[in-house]
């Protein structure tokens, strides 16, 4: 194990790791084979349930990406390739081999966009009501655009129960407050325009050839089940698996079942 | 002082269906093309009025909303170049931030600035948070391609000899070469607005005149932040002429009629704010500071009146406006009297932008209240004289 990985190994939840000078926050977690679970433009909360059941048999290390959470951004870095080749940076530093990648929505972008460039390190890929491709017409919507909705309707969009999403901001640490900021922020500096997608990316999915699953909340109503599908098809062999009673988040609203559907995957 | 006319050339017949936003995602269905065009000769007629009576131009832009029909202010200004004699013509503001091309952007203000006969200034802004949607640009790093766009474009407006060549991280252009130059050298100048004191230093840096709107009695600190850049810079203050401020401004032969008449004009603060929720803060338009103060419910109130009291403009009356410096109404004498002890109180002000027609106003209202302005308050505020910038002490 070479001594980047060792040094995170032993630290604790909260700990952060730099690549290239850029210093992330890095949740870490159980042992096993790894898995990179890339959080989508909401972030991660180092108490989501997802991760302590992943951690049971997995070697779980959940990043929050470069201007999301605590993480530095570097001015350069604006594009989810940017953020794709990051991770790649990440992988070859840990010296990861065999990991599964998981990616919710926006992380799921960028999972497509790393897988797309090499796999050297990643045996199986796992894409969680992914954006990142045009699918429809130029006049098709097929990404709800969020940057036009108040939060109360973001969370009706995203959630099968909108109520697991309400935060109060007055009673919340500052920090955290300011980590839902940047998140923001810095969703938007990689998602404006073109919004929630790369043109080019569809194009290129036909170069992963590592098994992959799409796990799908079927009460999205940013993306359509059709949007997943057509995502599914682009990739050769690639599995498609609905969660019932979840929406944009299944890692949130159904942990238990996404890991289990995700460990069950990765140990096939 | 100079005094500039503005109205916002809104489409008021409107503003009665509007559910909750008069901008972005009002139906254009609601603008009659006729009336629209009516109105545009009006508002044209009056701004030739305001030529004639010794009054500068101010014109501005807005997208997608029935409270400025001026969607492209080239248009207006192209207009205007022509059909005025001698008025300055201030466009304020030409949104950089939502502008994909500034070669363009160089291209139309130089030809403007050549038919006017030199007449132009130029008043670049970042754009409103809520056109980040209509115009699709990113609102993160906004202030970052705003400044590379200026840059570009006064370099086009002051390279003569030889095409150049751009390459920045925002914009790529080869053989610039801008035909027609500008007739104002080295070029026309240049405004912009703020409400930040971190902005108006860097103005003040950089020499830019500088405006606020709707800052009332808490526009000192503003001016004060630009007079710290500017001494940083320059090693003097500023001269007032560096300083504009945006007032509403109503005056009639007498007080009961001026304050009806300040009404009608004052319709402009509540309905410039009927925008749906969803499009006033678009990510990175706002530092992640602010919006953490936004979130946690600790955003401030930031129009005061002199003696320290914070009002709501949406729903302040009229005596609430004029003791915030957002209105200045009453008689003649009244408004100059206002005017000079608003401009005292910032340690001078060079340009009045004159909101002198709003919303429902009619044209012989308009037309009495910048006559009357013009005779009767008008040459005494040119004859006023500034505060000397040796006494005005930075904060």
């Amino acid at each position: 194990m070479p001594a980047a990985a060792r040094d995170i190994a032993r630290a604790p939840a909260g700990a952060s790791v730099a690549v290239n000078g850029v210093r992330i926050e890095m949740i870490e977690r159980g042992k096993g084979r790894p898995l990179l679970f890339l959080h989508p433009g909401i972030g991660i909360e180092p108490g989501a349930a997802v991760l302590d059941r992943l951690a049971e048999r997995a070697h779980v290390l959940a990043p929050s990406h470069p201007g999301f959470g605590a993480s530095d951004l570097p001015q350069s870095m604006t594009t989810v390739d940017d953020l794709a080749y990051f991770y790649l940076d990440l992988m070859d530093q840990l010296d990861l081999r065999d990991a599964t990648v998981v990616g919710v929505s926006f992380g799921a972008w960028i999972a497509a966009e790393i897988a797309v460039k090499s796999t050297a390190r990643i045996s199986r890929l796992v894409l969680a009501n992914a954006v990142g491709i045009k699918v429809g017409g130029r006049e098709t919507r097929d990404i709800a655009d969020i940057f036009a909705v108040v939060d109360a309707d973001f969370n009706k969009l995203a959630y099968f129960d909108p109520k697991i999403a309400e935060r109060d901001y007055k009673s919340m640490p500052e920090a955290e407050v300011r980590a839902v900021a940047r998140n923001r922020e810095s969703l938007g500096r990689f998602a404006w325009q073109p919004y929630m997608h790369d043109p080019k990316l569809k194009g290129r999915l036909h170069r992963i050839r590592i098994p992959t699953l799409f796990l799908w909340g079927t009460h999205d109503r940013i993306l359509s089940e059709s949007y997943g599908r057509a995502y599914c098809a682009a990739i050769p062999g690639a599995r498609f698996e609905p969660i019932e009673k979840a929406g944009h988040f299944p890692h949130i609203e159904q942990p238990q079942i996404f890991a289990e559907r995700v460990l069950a995957f990765a140990q096939s | 002082m100079r005094v500039y006319h503005f109205t916002e050339q809104p489409y008021p017949k409107a503003w009665e269906h509007h559910k909750g936003s008069l901008r972005i995602t009002l139906p254009n269905r609601l603008l009659d093309p006729k009336i629209a065009g009516d109105l545009f000769h009006r508002y044209y007629d009056e701004w030739m009025l305001t030529d004639e009576l010794g009054l500068d131009i101010m014109l501005n832009e807005h997208h997608q909303t029935a409270t400025c029909m001026s969607s492209t202010c080239i248009v207006g200004l192209s207009i205007l170049a022509r059909i005025t004699k001698r008025a300055r013509l201030l466009v304020l503001g030409y949104p950089l931030g939502h502008r994909p091309d500034p070669m363009r952007c160089a291209e139309e203000l130089a030809t403007v600035d050549v038919i006017s006969r030199g007449r132009l200034d130029m008043g670049f802004v970042k754009g409103v948070p809520y056109e980040f949607a209509p115009s699709n640009q990113n609102a993160v790093r906004v202030m970052e391609r705003f400044w590379d766009a200026h840059d570009f474009i006064i370099k086009a407006m002051t390279s003569h000899d030889e095409p150049f060549n751009w390459e920045s991280e925002f914009f790529h252009y080869r053989q610039v070469n801008l035909w027609p130059r500008p007739c104002q050298q080295p070029h026309p100048p240049v405004w912009s607005t703020t409400g930040s004191r971190a902005n108006a230093r860097v103005l003040g840096e950089r020499g830019i005149a500088m405006a606020t709107l709707g800052t009332g009695y808490a526009t000192r600190p503003l001016y004060d932040s630009y007079r710290e850049g500017y001494v940083a810079k320059h090693g003097k203050l500023p001269g007032a002429d560096r300083f504009a401020y945006l007032g509403l401004v109503a005056v009639a032969d007498n007080e009961a009629e001026a304050h009806r008449r300040g009404k009608a004009v004052s319709i402009y603060l509540p309905s410039s704010g009927i925008v749906a929720p969803e499009f006033r803060n678009p990510p990175g338009y706002l530092s992640v500071e602010d919006n953490v103060r936004m979130l946690r419910g600790e955003a401030k109130p930031r129009t005061g009146t002199k003696d320290g009291r914070f009002i709501d403009m949406r729903t302040a009356g009229v005596q609430e406006l004029i003791d915030t410096g957002i209105l200045f109404c009453g008689t003649p004498d009244q408004v100059y009297d206002q005017i000079v002890e608003f401009t005292e109180y910032c340690g001078g002000m060079g340009n009045l932008l004159m909101m002198g027609h709003a919303g429902a106003m009619s044209h012989e209202d308009t037309v009495d209240n910048l006559t009357l302005f013009s005779k009767e308050v008008l040459p005494r505020l040119r004859a006023y004289k500034q505060p000397e910038p040796e006494t005005v002490v930075a904060a």
